[in-house]
């Protein structure tokens, strides 16, 4: 399978995208709904047989979003699967982490940061933030103020 | 530690006794077999990421060369990767090879470091002291080049800080010479030790499909016969130019990583002067004005494995977001995969196997099931070293290595 052959699967599914992008040959972004987010993951493991990187949980405003970063080896191809949480006050996605084990302690880490919270994480703990970080202040939200070295919300 | 437990736990760390952060491995045993373990991490969380944001793009690869002291410069270029994607800046050719160059003498001397701390934790002091011997000469070849030698900087969007003196080359065709013939040495001295053999093979196996499932990288994936390697399958710099070979071995375990990792510094060494030889002439560096407004991936091939960064930019002169994976963040889980149905001596030395890299210092204690330390961090080394003394007996009655007065 070459990028061709791959951005032609990928497109094959096409109406679970709310955007489809290839600005480079072998860069690829999609857009997806929360609902989609672990039926997608798992074409993009189990069917397509990418490799999982990361995801980077962001907060543009207003919404969240999590993309989930996966690389096609052979031909140096890296798919990005951007997912949008647009409930703010209640933002769950479903977790992967059952699926691919890989994903387990970055969706800890969005938790930790973001707030997101993943729906049947087998270990859903804190990893990236001390016990004695108070509940409900997420670090990496855009309207979270930090002032004078101590975190306020 | 109040809950009940039924049974011992053994607690390694927060400081891991081989490696540079604060990680904590929480391992359940049974008898002296480990059948659970946890692992806490970011003890010594910097907020890299939320720093990044509040600096501007071209000062962020100083920033990024920070994440590790070892990997300073994979994380640089995995992020000029990404954010020369953003603006499509092409780096000069004179650039790209120096870029390789320093990203090659970087994995040299991390290898032989891990080479090193590997050979200490098994009772091999010798190698300990010869393989950071060797390790010193790259070092100081990075300052002659760089000024530091480590946190080189050197690299920045749309090129290099600092470029390599036509005057420096011979020399470093001549270290590299040296370089070459000990860790060659050192690699038939693994490879023909029965003792390393007897103590390394079938220890901490990850199996490819685990490999896989875990997502693995760098030696620790191709330690279990995944071929993959950024420099190869995503060419930056100018890997797509040179002629070198990704090293695999099929077993997956603490042998063939570290075969895969002494095979991979003579490789480093064939690229650097390959690289050397072809050094194109003219700038190091073109000029950067604005990074417009989009997202871009870059990722590198550290010295542990795939190095990730995701950048996003709003036509501002700062990232809005910026993402960044080590290797370790990935190669470190599959502990879960390796290290049960292990025996207690053989557990730190396969934590150690896959070069988690964090931060830095070093502690351990073992608790039992009511919190009290049983085992300390020196008697655990003793524990990994008394195995090594039983293979070295049965394999014929060789001294312990305690009478050897090099322990």
């Amino acid at each position: 399978m070459n990028c061709e052959e791959l951005f032609d699967k990928i497109s094959g599914i096409e109406d679970r995208f709310t955007a489809l992008e290839r600005p480079l040959p072998n860069r690829i972004y999609m857009t997806c709904e929360a609902e989609n987010v672990y039926e997608l993951n798992r074409f993009l493991f189990e069917d397509l047989g990418l490799r999982f990187v990361i995801a980077s949980g962001c907060d543009p405003g207003g919404y969240f979003e999590v993309i989930y970063h996966y690389a096609y080896d052979p031909e140096g191809c890296l798919v990005n699967l951007r997912v949008l949480v647009r409930n703010r006050e209640n933002p769950v996605l479903d977790s992967i982490a059952p699926l691919l084990p890989a994903a387990s302690w970055i969706e800890r880490e969005i938790n930790d940061l973001l707030g997101i919270d993943f729906r049947n994480h087998p270990d859903m703990r804190r990893l990236i933030l001390a016990d004695d970080w108070p509940e409900g202040v997420y670090p990496l939200r855009k309207d979270t103020k930090v002032a004078g070295g101590g975190v306020e919300k | 530690m109040k809950k009940t437990i039924n049974k011992p736990v053994l607690a390694v760390g927060p400081l891991h006794p081989l490696q540079e952060e604060m990680e904590f491995f929480q391992l359940t045993l049974d008898g002296e077999v480990v059948t659970d373990i946890d692992v806490r991490i970011s003890y010594n969380h910097r907020g890299i990421e939320a720093i990044s944001e509040t600096l501007q793009f071209d000062q962020v690869p100083y920033l990024v060369s920070r994440i590790c002291g070892i990997c300073s410069a994979s994380h640089p270029l995995a992020y000029v990767n990404a954010v020369e994607e953003i603006a499509g800046i092409t780096p000069p050719d004179r650039a790209r090879y120096v870029r390789t160059i320093i990203a090659e003498l970087e994995r040299i001397h991390s290898h032989l470091l891990w080479v090193g701390l590997g050979g200490h934790f098994i009772g091999y002091d010798t190698v300990f002291m010869w393989a950071w011997k060797y390790r010193e000469p790259v070092l100081d070849l990075l300052e002659k080049i760089t000024g530091n030698r480590n946190n080189y900087g050197n690299v920045k969007i749309g090129g290099c800080r600092e470029d390599i003196p036509d005057e420096l080359v011979p020399e470093i065709l001549k270290d590299l010479d040296e370089v070459e013939k000990k860790t060659d040495m050192l690699t038939k001295a693994v490879l023909d030790d029965p003792v390393i053999h007897a103590r390394l093979k079938g220890v901490g196996i990850l199996t490819k499909e685990d490999g896989i499932k875990y997502a693995v990288t760098g030696p620790t994936a191709r330690g279990s016969g995944i071929a993959i390697d950024v420099r190869r399958d995503d060419p930056y710099a100018a890997y797509g130019e040179l002629d070198w070979n990704v090293i695999t071995q099929p077993e997956g375990d603490v042998f063939a990583k570290a075969v895969v990792r002494l095979l991979e510094t003579t490789e480093a060494v064939k690229i650097i002067r390959e690289a050397l030889n072809k050094l194109p002439g003219g700038p190091i560096a073109v000029e950067v004005r604005d990074i417009p407004p989009g997202e871009g991936v870059g990722h590198a091939e550290a010295p542990r494995g795939e190095t990730f960064h995701y950048v996003r930019s709003d036509g501002g002169n700062r990232p809005v977001r910026h993402k960044a994976r080590a290797p370790s963040y990935v190669n470190v889980p599959s502990c879960k995969a390796t290290c049960i149905g292990e025996h207690i001596a053989d557990v730190t030395l396969t934590l150690a196997s896959v070069d988690p890299c964090y931060s830095c210092t070093e502690r351990l204690a073992v608790v039992d099931s009511r919190g009290e330390v049983t085992h300390d961090y020196r008697r655990l080394l003793e524990l990994s070293r008394e195995k090594t003394d039983r293979i070295r007996s049965d394999l014929g009655g060789v001294k312990p290595l305690k009478e050897c007065n090099i322990g």
